[in-house]
């Protein structure tokens, strides 16, 4: 305590000193520095660290009844925030001090959302740690285990099961429909599709439950079918057609307008300039939305709660009886007392956040460039299939060669080449 | 449509006109272009399916109560006696609550990662903000459940100790004074599930807050800046307003997640059914977790109930998106966004 006071009122005239010397004889205009680390702002900003920290103890410690780690930290963090601004208003002027004290600001906030992250997902390895030791966790269904046996009994291989079954039902609907969709948006305009967009655009935000209620109110209520794992798809992609949709349109729309007409001026019908050079164009980008709403649907636990049914046994036929998801396992695991259930929970919640990393690993991977742009390999491809082009067309138009009649036919095939190499990597 | 093809049908007849790009010429291209249509129609039908079939099931229940389903707080069905007030202004609390932590939290990231966040870090945080995106919501619920509750409590009791004259941090039964005294009163609370929820709304409404705010004109920034503005000068003058539409629709947008929230808020919450305005004591509702809570046990008009619930959770949530998306297109900087 007495050593950091002793620092602040050391350093206290030094900084006071710099502004007081520089008013009298006007300095020349210097460009003001924008962002960068300075020797004084680090050590004002250790010096309100440690200074706001020991008032704090003080005040919990020994003035006032306060308690509680996060209280703790709020008061911390305010007394820094003022103590910072105090020292840097000795050598700045009113505008630096605030943006100093608004940066730091910016700091917390981006540092409170990814701690919260990194706990998050730090807090579900762990506690699932238990579980995830044990390879029968993998392996075996809850049938045989009751809530009071231990680890090494059970496991979650119908709800791995049943969450690959309901994925692969709602992708089979989401991404013919969704990506047709987006499709037509871009493709034929018209009040029609834009009200068709304005309702895309409004059900991203669908609640997942209410979704769920729909499947529920057609499939099982009107139609009398039971809950199955086929109902679950369906709640499924009624949830992530919208967010695929709007993903793909965004994607879609990028595509430069040069090459959509480029292939309209060679004649292209529509439809084939869709399939040839629009769609290979986004692939990537359309593979991006397609896995990241893949993301989302397979956490969401509501829409299967309600169609699903729970049950604790292997069902591979997603046409009859109860299945269960990933998200739908932790939740019923973690609703009992018992603590290999919790743990068995935590274990079901690591699994499928595993699964969700690996996803946005592989959007991240085939994703993340803008349409149009290759990969290397990508690149190298094309540019050998353009170099095998011009040794044909030199072929074709060397004198002394009867393949005139040709070569109109082939020319027009060889105009479509350049897009083929996009397409069947 | 049917229009458009017989006029291009027409001109192709009558005379060499220039092509029109976007008329379907061809058998090949009319099939195509029927096939997109008809996925729009498809996709259209689901999306009005949703809300249609919620009000054809919701009718009997809607029809027994009437008016009365807006104001009664109980959730009875089979004595007929049921209505949403008190799940709704549940739901709308934790929605308050979540987003006043969330909004805060989102736009300071989304300044960061655009302005402050050295250069090349700024790719790795937004992936980090979309991976935070896309955490399954079960998964957040488990954390606030096993984690985050215990360490809130003190937070709660601080609060409700210093400010509890104000009615919103009321805790009925709390004996700050007693050392002893259970934490109980504490858990379980609308504060607690609306923390959880601003940090699974907050992503989102970040990552379109960050869009829209990389989109600030470079020039205006550059003259902000040769003007002598400081970095939270230029932010405040050219970057904020700039921004506008895209804070206010990010925000609705969140605000329309934190609304249909279910699973989290369902495992933190104990379901309560009056209005309960003390966000910081134990109990609080909403609409989704009631359904996922009486789906199974519902009778036959206890379910039609459940609908009537669901349809206006429904209603609330299109209507909050809605304003959003008006809102942004409206902007300056929705002219280009996409949100």
């Amino acid at each position: 305590m007495t050593v950091v006071e002793e620092n602040l009122v050391a350093q206290e005239p030094v900084l006071a000193a710099g502004p007081a010397a520089a008013e009298p004889a006007l300095p020349p205009d210097r460009p003001r520095r924008i962002g960068g680390v300075s020797l004084s702002g680090l050590l004002s900003l250790t010096g309100a660290a440690a200074s706001g920290l020991c008032a704090t103890i003080l005040l919990y410690g020994e003035l006032a009844p306060f308690s509680g780690a996060l209280g703790f930290t709020v008061t911390a963090y305010l007394l820094f925030l003022a103590i910072y601004a105090v020292l840097t208003g000795f050598e700045e002027d009113g505008q630096s001090v605030r943006d100093r004290v608004m940066t730091v600001v910016l700091w917390t906030a981006a540092t409170l959302l990814f701690t919260a992250l990194v706990l998050i997902v730090g807090f579900t390895a762990w506690r699932g740690r238990e579980a995830l030791l044990h390879l029968n966790f993998f392996t075996k269904d809850m049938q045989a285990a009751g809530p009071l046996d231990p680890l090494t009994n059970g496991g979650i291989a119908h709800a791995m099961l049943g969450t690959l079954i309901m994925t692969a039902i709602a992708l089979a609907i989401t991404v013919p429909l969704g990506l047709a969709c987006a499709v037509y948006l871009n493709q034929v305009p018209g009040r029609f599709s834009r009200f068709v967009r304005t309702m895309v655009e409004a059900m991203t935000a669908l609640p997942s439950i209410v979704a769920g209620l729909m499947v529920f109110a057609i499939w099982i209520l009107g139609l009398g079918m039971q809950k199955s794992g086929l109902a679950a798809g369906f709640a499924i992609s009624v949830m992530m057609l919208p967010i695929v949709i709007r993903a793909s349109d965004v994607v879609l729309r990028l595509v430069p307008g040069t090459l959509t007409e480029a292939a309209e001026a060679l004649g292209a019908p529509r439809w084939r300039t869709v399939l040839h050079v629009i769609l290979p164009t986004a692939r990537s980008g359309l593979a991006t939305a397609v896995i990241l709403g893949t993301a989302r649907g397979i956490g969401e636990t509501s829409p299967v709660l309600l169609t699903a049914g729970f049950t604790a046994a292997l069902n591979t036929d997603p046409t009859s009886g109860p299945m269960v998801s990933l998200p739908l396992a932790v939740f019923n695991f973690v609703k009992s007392p018992q603590p290999t259930m919790i743990a068995r929970g935590f274990g079901a919640a690591a699994v499928l956040m595993a699964l969700v990393l690996v996803l946005f690993v592989i959007a991240r991977v085939i994703g993340g460039r803008g349409p149009g742009h290759q990969t290397k390999r990508q690149a190298r491809r094309t540019a050998r299939a353009s170099r095998q082009d011009v040794a044909r067309f030199d072929e074709l138009h060397a004198p002394g060669l009867s393949l005139f009649e040709a070569a109109p036919r082939t020319e027009a095939s060889a105009t479509a080449d350049p897009t083929a190499p996009g397409e069947n990597d | 449509m049917a229009s458009a093809h017989a006029e291009s049908d027409r001109s192709d007849s009558d005379r060499p006109a220039p092509r029109r790009p976007y008329a379907a010429r061809g058998l090949g291209d009319r099939i195509f272009r029927y096939q997109l249509t008809a996925s729009g129609v498809v996709v259209l039908a689901v999306m009005a399916g949703v809300g249609l079939f919620l009000l054809l099931r919701a009718g009997q229940a809607l029809k027994a109560t009437g008016f009365s389903f807006l104001t009664t707080t109980e959730w009875q069905p089979d004595v007929h006696r049921f209505g949403i007030a008190a799940v709704l202004t549940g739901t709308l609390l934790i929605a308050v609550v979540a987003v006043t932590i969330s909004v805060p939290l989102a736009i300071g990231t989304a300044l960061f990662i655009t302005d402050v966040a050295p250069r090349r870090l700024r790719y790795t945080l937004v992936t980090m903000v979309d991976l935070m995106a896309a955490v399954p919501s079960v998964v957040y619920g488990l954390w606030g459940l096993f984690f985050l509750q215990q360490h809130v409590i003190g937070l709660s009791r601080w609060l409700s100790t210093w400010l509890g004259w104000i009615p919103l941090f009321t805790v009925d039964g709390a004996q700050p004074g007693e050392p002893l005294a259970s934490d109980s009163v504490y858990t379980a609370s609308t504060f607690v599930a609306g923390i959880v929820v601003a940090l699974m709304v907050a992503p989102i409404q970040c990552s379109v807050m960050r869009e829209v705010f990389a989109q600030a004109p470079a020039g205006e920034r550059e003259g902000a800046y040769a003007l002598g503005a400081t970095r939270w000068g230029m932010i405040r003058a050219v970057v904020l307003p700039y921004g506008r539409g895209g804070i206010i629709g990010g925000t609705m947008l969140g605000l329309g997640r934190a609304l249909g929230e279910t699973i989290a808020v369902y495992l933190i919450i104990s379901p309560v059914f009056v209005i309960q305005p003390h966000i910081l004591q134990t109990g609080a509702n909403s609409v989704s977790s009631l359904i996922a809570l009486h789906y199974g046990d519902a009778s036959p008009f206890g379910m039609s109930a459940l609908m009537a619930a669901g349809l206006a959770l429904f209603l609330l949530t299109l209507a909050v998106n809605f304003t959003a998306s008006s809102v942004v297109a409206r902007s300056r900087s929705g002219a280009q966004s996409e949100a």
